[in-house]
């Protein structure tokens, strides 16, 4: 970090000028404002893959204002009001309907949810593509998976408090994932849900979670991230270093200031985002029945199961991967190993970084077989959340199985087919 | 602002431009967030104006409502009630009641629409207290020796008279508000809402 | 190895996603934009629908989108002791009313949004399912449905309708015609799933209005953006 070494402000004589020395010489304002904007040098390639990091930040600005808002309506409550509809419901409906404006902003914060996944996916699949896990990333992608990690769980828990039929019985199938632990795991899940089956204690702990994990956890993670991120630079679609070749001054040769270059092209892609953004809000809220479940339109019913209960698409990959193992073994019934192969589905992300062993970070410079890999893998990936979505069959369970066993294979199998690819020579300077 | 050479010239242009359409876009998101804190159609349904049957108000007494979950009074007033209100306008801090908060038809004598119903908010103008009613005049009230009849507030001791005027040194600023309303019939009243076009 | 895999990748999918018996519904027709039809659906859902229904999310003068005042609400749609900023509620019990129908009749609200499934739109299920009830003596109310087997509540509009059997053939034929022609039947049926649609979510056309006016300011600030960023990046090479 160049903090302590930087120059302080010096006024020019106005009165905003001396603010803001006076501001400067007591909080490392220009510092901040060098280090992360005006000095930091990103590589010049950029491509359009790199519009999803600051589209993330966005949406989580974005869904953190419109929770704010919604919390001031909202009212976390399980017990059925005077027409027997439970009042979590019914006032998810009096901020659609009674609150002015409530529609838009209850519209963009679930819409927000699916963009939010959307786009985190496509920030983790441009790290697979370019190698930006790599050394010296490490704990920049680490960081990115445990953001991941408490993203997950603030969606899952947001999902409970329209108190619908799908909210509920996900809910329901969810916490009982706890259940399968040995020895301890009916007394976890009573414990988790303060109550014997999911309700209106469980609700409102959720709701409690729901506010403390996006306002609290999450930007702290993200200013890790960041912080993490502009100690080592940038990686660029070539995944070579442009701090290996740097001018007299030190600035990197390919590198260009963040801020005015990144800044003003970072809001084309804002613009774009918004513009796909609005289309759905405007237009297709329900997300064609994926952001906004038909069946959620119902309120939670604790006697009667919906036919046909499924996640929202997001966690469609790690509830199909949970389905899929239908076998006992080693002494662990089924159940658990679900369990297991589900967490692991998303741990697995945590070792990235050591279990690719190619010579370069690129998919631009890697051979065929990591491409078939991650091509096989991004394949499984969409099937799988596919999968998740529909009632299981044996000929989708059998699908499932399968595109486990790729999907894992694609973890496992890396050290021994990156290190045997036929890479091409990465070249000295960045390209295109 | 003068420019050195074309190329910062059209730049300078460009980011005064994209600045005011994304300030107009991001003052335009504002809107709805600081909308959605106004009264919701609930609020508002709970608000609604009230109809109200006085034809059973007997002269002397009251009756209290409530609109927008605040008390309204309605006092039928005797005949010897109106003869009083005259006789102490120099105690009075706002006689002709001139101040601004009443409707017009409250800038009369009697503050009334019709002399005999007194249609007020019963909350003190002072710091929103509700007074509680002393009718009876003289001594008997308990207040003083030619108390007139009207109200005193517990809080502050602020008095008002059965016009709800309020009487001069007293905490209280101003006179009982009137809220707005008008006869439907000679026996009904709606409370929240001037005659249309009135 | 692989290129079995492969194959086999490929083609289990589209065996694994075939899916059961589709459910037929018919198309329900577009009263969204058709304010006297909507007015009609809203007097046949109170006259109807709303002594057993609730649509509790609902408030009498939101009427006012498809074209009420508050007086014509006031005059034709309540009841003596309601106002008109009040919720569409009931009286009924609800414990009453599921020992009555078994069943205690659901919230009305936002039934159109609920009944969306992947064999069509809330409407087109509401829309068939008001027109597919036929005659079934072995359930308690007499009556039963094509779309929704075993319902507990009974044919509402049988005398408007008639009366439908089920053939053999799984076909519904009308056995006793009722006070309205079939073509009549239907007309109403849309007016009243029409207004279900409107009021399972009542600012269905305004959010799309809005769509319109947002989009093209968006696409405005896209032209200043993009033209910005190009004009900063040709110092970049």
């Amino acid at each position: 970090m160049a903090g302590a070494n930087v120059e302080k402000y010096k006024s020019d004589g106005t009165t905003a000028g001396n603010l803001l020395e006076w501001l400067d010489a007591r909080f490392p304002l220009m510092a901040l404002w060098n280090d992360h904007l005006a000095k930091y040098y990103a590589p010049k390639n950029f491509n359009f893959w790199y519009f999803f990091g600051s589209l993330a930040l966005l949406v989580l600005v974005m869904q953190i204002v419109t929770g704010v808002f919604l919390v001031m309506h909202y009212k976390p409550d399980a017990s059925l009001n005077a027409s027997g509809v439970p009042v979590a419901f019914a006032s998810v409906e009096y901020i659609m309907r009674d609150v002015p404006w409530g529609w838009l902003i209850r519209y963009m914060h679930s819409t927000g949810a699916s963009a939010f996944f959307i786009v985190v996916y496509l920030h983790m699949f441009r790290g697979m593509l370019y190698g930006s896990y790599r050394q010296p990333r490490e704990l920049v992608w680490i960081i990115g998976v445990l953001i991941f990690l408490v993203l997950m769980a603030t969606a899952f828990m947001g999902y409970l408090l329209p108190w619908g039929q799908m909210s509920y019985w996900g809910a329901q199938v969810i916490l009982n994932l706890f259940t399968a632990i040995p020895l301890i795991g009916n007394d976890l899940g009573v414990w988790i849900r303060g109550d014997y089956v999911v309700g209106d204690a469980t609700l409102n702990r959720l709701f409690s979670l729901h506010y403390l994990l996006p306002v609290l956890i999450l930007p702290a993670l993200v200013a890790v991230h960041l912080i993490a991120l502009h100690e080592v630079g940038s990686n660029n679609p070539d995944g070579i270093e442009i701090k290996k070749k740097k001018d007299q001054n030190g600035v990197p040769l390919d590198g260009i200031p963040f801020h005015p270059y990144y800044t003003v092209k970072d809001i084309v892609g804002v613009v774009v985002f918004l513009i796909v953004f609005s289309a759905v809000v405007f237009f297709m809220p329900e997300g064609g029945g994926y952001f906004l479940e038909a069946n959620n339109f119902y309120p939670a019913d604790p006697l009667v199961t919906p036919p046909h209960i499924a996640p929202v698409w997001y966690f469609g990959p790690f509830y199909s991967i949970l389905r899929a193992n239908t076998v006992n073994f080693f002494w662990i019934d089924a159940k658990l190993w679900g369990v297991i192969f589900m967490g692991l589905g998303v741990m697995v992300f945590f070792f990235l970084p050591w279990l690719d062993r190619s010579p370069v970070k690129s998919i631009r410079y890697r051979g065929p077989l990591y491409k078939g890999a991650l091509t096989i893998f991004v394949i499984s990936f969409v099937i799988l959340g596919y999968l998740g979505m529909l009632a299981p069959t044996p000929g989708r369970t059998l699908v499932a199985q399968i595109c486990t066993i790729l999907y894992f294979a694609f973890f496992l199998l890396m050290p021994i087919y990156t290190a045997l690819d036929k890479c091409k020579p990465e070249p000295e300077r960045v390209t295109g | 602002m003068s420019c050195d050479d074309k190329v910062d010239c059209g730049r300078r242009r460009l980011l005064v431009a994209t600045s005011v359409a994304g300030g107009v876009a991001g003052v335009a998101a504002v809107v709805p967030f600081v909308s959605s804190l106004a009264p919701s159609e609930r609020a508002k349904s709970a608000g609604a104006p009230v109809e109200v049957d006085i034809s059973k108000l007997q002269p002397g007494e009251m009756m209290t409502v409530e609109w927008r979950g605040k008390p309204v009074w309605i006092i039928h007033r005797t005949k010897e009630m109106l003869d009083n209100l005259s006789k102490h306008d120099d105690k009075l801090a706002d006689p002709k009641s001139e101040r601004h908060q009443q409707p017009d038809y409250a800038k009369n004598e009697y503050r009334s629409i019709k002399p005999e119903y007194l249609v007020a908010i019963g909350i003190c103008t002072h710091l929103g207290c509700s007074p509680t009613e002393k009718f009876k005049t003289g001594a008997e009230s308990g207040i003083d020796a030619d108390w007139p009849g009207g109200f005193l507030c517990p809080c502050h001791g602020s008095t008002f008279d059965l016009a709800g005027r309020v009487f001069k040194n007293k905490p209280a600023p101003d006179n009982l508000e009137i809220p707005p309303h008008y006869y439907l019939s000679d026996a009904k009243i709606l409370i929240g809402e001037d005659k249309k076009g009135a | 190895m692989m290129k079995k895999l492969l194959i086999a990748f490929l083609c289990v999918p589209w065996l694994a996603f075939a899916s059961g018996e589709a459910l037929h519904l018919d198309k329900a027709p577009d009263r969204s934009h058709d304010l006297p039809a909507l007015q009609n659906g809203a007097k046949i859902f109170i006259n109807y629908c709303l002594n057993c229904h609730s649509a509790s999310y609902m408030r009498y003068n939101r009427l006012r989108d498809i074209g009420l005042t508050e007086q014509q609400i006031r005059d034709n749609l309540l009841f003596t002791q309601e106002k008109v900023g009040e919720l569409m509620t009931i009286a009924m019990r609800r414990a009453d009313a599921k020992q009555w129908f078994g069943a205690a009749p659901p919230d009305l609200t936002v039934i159109a949004r609920a009944r969306a499934s992947e064999y069509g739109s809330g409407s087109d299920w509401l829309y068939t399912y008001l027109r597919s009830f036929y005659r079934d003596d072995s359930r308690p109310s007499g009556w039963n449905n094509v779309v929704f087997s075993n319902v507990a509540m009974p044919h509402v509009f049988w005398e408007l309708q008639g009366e439908q059997v089920l053939g053999p053939d799984h076909k519904l034929t009308l056995a006793k015609p009722g006070l309205m022609k079939p073509e009549e039947y239907d007309a109403m049926v849309a007016d009243l799933v029409g207004f279900l649609n409107y009021m399972g979510e009542p600012v269905q056309n305004y959010r799309k209005e809005l769509g319109v006016v947002v989009l093209i300011a968006l696409a405005i600030l896209f032209v200043l953006a993009y033209a910005l960023k190009r004009e900063y990046w040709k110092d970049v090479h």
